[in-house]
């Protein structure tokens, strides 16, 4: 494990496209929950991302064995040069736990992208949003939220946000800070395991009236994006169809039980 | 279109797959551009559906790309020591953006 690192990228500098290999410089790390951690990569030669985008991240051991790995982009487009990426640990993956336990800011690592033009969203596409997520499906959901924030639109936004328990909550903090601003960012959680005492929120998996009533005051006409394992995206994106959104309003973007 | 999803849903591979998003940056190797976004059709059934959407199962030694309503075998990518594999046959176009 020790062994990966970043090897040297084939082709880099001002010409960089998406589909090149760069190479990144970690530049701050931050815990998100026990399990997630976020990290910040420098990136000079990045062509800049929309919100909802991935990049590609390889491992490189001396052998010349490889392993790539998909994670979306946590961070809004605006910030310039430099991409959030955050990483749920999977135990027993290849990759993840060699993030969180090995790698540190300064270490340098191997990535392509920005990647994606279908789970993406933009001020052109407008609302009103509706973003649900189950765990760390809701990093690409958050860059959304952050370039919707950064960019100041006041959309009428609503994040139905499903999680294990409260201390699994990712992003939990920053996600206050973006509903008490006032501009029509809402999110409504659930917890699908434990609730800790006084909990007002929903108990319980996402399901099809939960999601009818997250819908309710944002119309026929929403725009919705989810994000989480296969399950739970499956549910919610037939769920919608019955509820009445159009097919082709609704984007899913699934990551199977595990990311690794 | 939402009914044939349904009918996934009690497929036990389900839990195994991903979908297209995954591959995004494999697929954007081999066509040069983005194809996340760009609509592909089934051989099998002729439902059209954007490549983001098909059912990716990528936890064997390929690829192999499922159309999302018939779960037919759209493509398969195979990685060798000297080449990679693309197999299209199950798809009938896949449309690139210009």
């Amino acid at each position: 494990m020790a062994a990966l690192g970043a090897a040297a990228p084939s082709t880099a500098g001002p010409a960089t496209r998406a589909i090149d290999w760069q190479l990144a410089t970690v530049t701050a790390t931050r815990d998100e929950t026990p399990t997630v951690r976020s990290f910040t990569l420098g990136l000079p030669g990045w062509t800049g991302h929309r919100a909802g985008q991935h990049l590609d991240l390889r491992l490189t051991a001396a052998d010349g064995y490889s392993v790539e790995r998909s994670y979306s982009i946590a961070s809004e487009p605006e910030r310039a040069g430099e991409v959030d990426i955050t990483v749920e640990r999977i135990e027993g993956g290849e990759v993840s736990p060699f993030l969180h336990e090995v790698v540190v800011p300064g270490d340098r690592l191997e990535v392509r992208g920005p990647i994606g033009g279908y789970f993406v969203w933009g001020a052109s596409l407008g609302g009103p949003l509706l973003l649900v997520a189950g765990g760390s499906g809701v990093v690409p959901l958050m860059a959304m939220a952050r370039h919707r924030a950064r960019a100041g639109m006041t959309i009428p936004t609503r994040l139905l946000f499903s999680s294990r328990g409260f201390d699994e909550i990712i992003y939990r903090e920053e996600l206050e800070r973006l509903a008490a601003a006032g501009d029509g960012f809402e999110v409504i959680h659930t917890l699908t395991r434990q609730q800790p005492a006084g909990w007002t929120g929903y108990g319980r998996r996402i399901d099809e009236s939960m999601l009818a009533e997250v819908l309710e005051p944002l119309g026929a006409s929403t725009r919705a994006y989810a994000c989480g394992p296969t399950a739970l995206v499956e549910v919610a994106a037939n769920a919608l169809v019955r509820l009445g959104l159009p097919p082709d309003r609704i984007r899913t973007e699934r990551f199977g039980p595990t990311g690794t | 279109m939402d009914e044939r999803i349904a009918e996934m849903r009690d497929d036990p591979a389900v839990d195994l797959t991903v979908d297209g998003n995954a591959i995004g940056g494999m697929l954007a190797t081999m066509f040069g551009v983005d194809v996340t976004g760009s609509p592909g059709q089934c051989a099998h059934c002729h439902t059209v559906s954007v490549v983001g959407t098909m059912r990716v199962y990528m936890r064997g030694p390929g690829v192999v790309v499922r159309c999302p309503a018939c779960a037919q075998v759209v493509m398969r990518i195979v990685k060798t020591p000297t080449g990679t594999y693309l197999d299209v046959s199950g798809a009938s176009f896949v449309r690139i953006a210009r």
